[in-house]
């Protein structure tokens, strides 16, 4: 299949990006070097093209549809404007894809998914809603750009009166370019930015005056560093439609008062106990670990594998995520990562791994 | 992408210039470009005796890790060791001060089997 491309590809190639394939999409994994595009989120500003991931829109109350046994995270008690993280599980209470739900109107929602993930989660969707009628899929009319980092409030505030007043996971609608447009306070960084909803024809023009205005582009490379370096899972890699929500630390984003589907699954898992845990550390040297490397703990045994792992350049040193088993594995203890042969020492760290993110500023 | 007219190189991207017996060998531009921005090297070790094309040092990026492959058959005589509190000068001089390590050069002719500069600007567009 070809690789689909977002409406900013064009903007791309001028900017000599280096596109890579992700999720099915055509997307710039780096500009010019992608430790100084990781330095503009932590330090400046700076804007992703994230216009890969899909949206789709609910219209009706969220228990007579049947979107609140779809997802994991608490709907009735979300308010207007306010958006939440969480999961959509299958029966078995395998990941089917991470989300954040918003709630437009007391009877109105926007669900934001995955790029890679769009068609299995709206099959999966429309096979459990009581009236797909309700369901309307805006993916391909709607562009998204994360603008991100300390600087971004202040960046923003000349295109965006009122910004200032958005708090975490909050969201508002804006008058931009001639249309209204949704900002919500979110990200994937760990550093305080927006994500702005736009339509698909202006995106372009929105693009290129957030770069007259001074943000550095920014591509996937340096965004997988953040996310690396606070913690965050990527779908693919922490979650799969195999692996359970509770052993990839999804706990705080389920809502255990409600029906939701694959609730019973997990509430096996939790009496039978679980084998693994996610957990972060970091590597004693400057050596990064990769995706699928076995992890060892304290006394040398082996305990599970490296599910996501790059360079910090916060630290300057090697960071990862990594499945291990429950027992034996503590923070603050000695691990090492590699194969046989070679093995590099590093330490189990508690989450987030850089911790001087201006999130919540 | 720079190539540098006096230095010999490889297919794997590394280039080697050769000087009274002693060899010094580096990536090129077209390496450094396609890796972005090096993390780590592991180096060799003093004295190690490398086979032309076989595994000589090891450089991670942010995206990836990778081999590099000795382009002649020798004897490790010097390394840069600079470049592992500094692996970012592979990005910035890949030509000069990122230079990896120095060889005791064991069979001259065998710089036949590698490309001079003309031949490797025309293999750099064949990858295009």
């Amino acid at each position: 299949m070809p690789l689909k491309q977002t409406p900013i590809y064009n903007e791309h190639l001028r900017l000599q990006a280096k596109m890579v394939p992700f999720g099915g999409w055509d997307m710039p994994v780096q500009y010019e070097s992608i430790i100084a595009e990781y330095k503009a989120v932590r330090q400046d500003v700076a804007v992703f093209d994230i216009c890969h991931m899909g949206e789709f829109i609910i219209e009706g109350d969220a228990r007579s549809t049947g979107l609140d046994r779809i997802v994991t995270q608490s709907l009735n008690d979300l308010p207007v404007q306010s958006c939440r993280y969480g999961a959509m599980l299958n029966s078995q209470g395998g990941v089917i894809d991470d989300l954040i739900v918003f709630r437009l109107q007391p009877e109105k929602w926007m669900l934001v998914v995955n790029g890679s993930t769009i068609e299995k989660d709206k099959a999966h969707i429309l096979g459990q809603l009581k009236d797909p009628a309700c369901f309307q899929d805006i993916s391909d009319r709607t562009g998204k750009l994360d603008v991100q980092g300390p600087c971004s409030r202040e960046f923003l505030k000349p295109l965006l009166a009122g910004i200032e007043k958005l708090s975490y996971y909050t969201f508002a609608e804006f008058s931009l370019l001639d249309e209204r447009v949704i900002v919500s306070r979110t990200g994937y960084t760990g550093e305080l930015g927006y994500e702005i909803y736009i339509s698909a024809e202006k995106v372009v023009a929105l693009w290129q005056k957030l770069l007259e205005l001074g943000a550095q582009p920014a591509g996937l490379g340096s965004r997988d560093v953040l996310r690396i370096e606070m913690g965050y899972s990527l779908y693919g890699h922490e979650l799969d439609d195999g692996r359970s929500p509770l052993e990839a630390g999804l706990n705080p984003f389920i809502c255990w008062d409600k029906d939701f589907i694959g609730k019973p699954a997990l509430l096996k898992q939790k009496e039978s106990g679980l084998k693994y845990k996610v957990v972060c550390f970091v590597s004693d040297s400057r050596r990064s670990p990769r995706e699928g490397l076995d992890v060892y703990d304290a006394a040398g045994s082996l305990a599970g594998k490296v599910s996501s792992g790059t360079f910090s350049p916060a630290l300057s040193r090697g960071i990862g995520l990594a499945f291990v088993e429950r027992a034996g594995v503590e923070v603050g203890q000695q691990i090492s990562f590699g194969h046989d042969d070679m093995r590099t020492p590093a330490q189990v760290v508690s989450r987030p791994i850089y911790k001087n993110g201006s999130l919540k500023a | 992408m720079e190539v540098m007219d006096h230095l010999y190189y490889t297919k794997e991207h590394e280039w080697v210039s050769i000087d009274d017996g002693v060899a010094t060998v580096g990536i090129t531009e077209y390496a450094q470009d396609a890796l972005g921005d090096i993390t780590f090297i592991e180096l060799p070790d003093m004295d190690a005796e490398v086979e032309q094309f076989e595994q000589l040092a090891s450089v991670e990026s942010v995206k990836a890790a990778n081999d590099v492959y000795s382009p002649l058959s020798g004897k490790v005589i010097e390394v840069n060791t600079e470049l592992q509190d500094n692996p970012a000068l592979l990005n910035k001089s890949c030509y000069g001060l990122g230079w990896i390590a120095k060889l005791q050069v064991a069979a001259e002719d065998e710089a036949t089997k590698l490309m001079g500069a003309e031949e490797y600007r025309t293999y750099l567009e064949s990858l295009e």
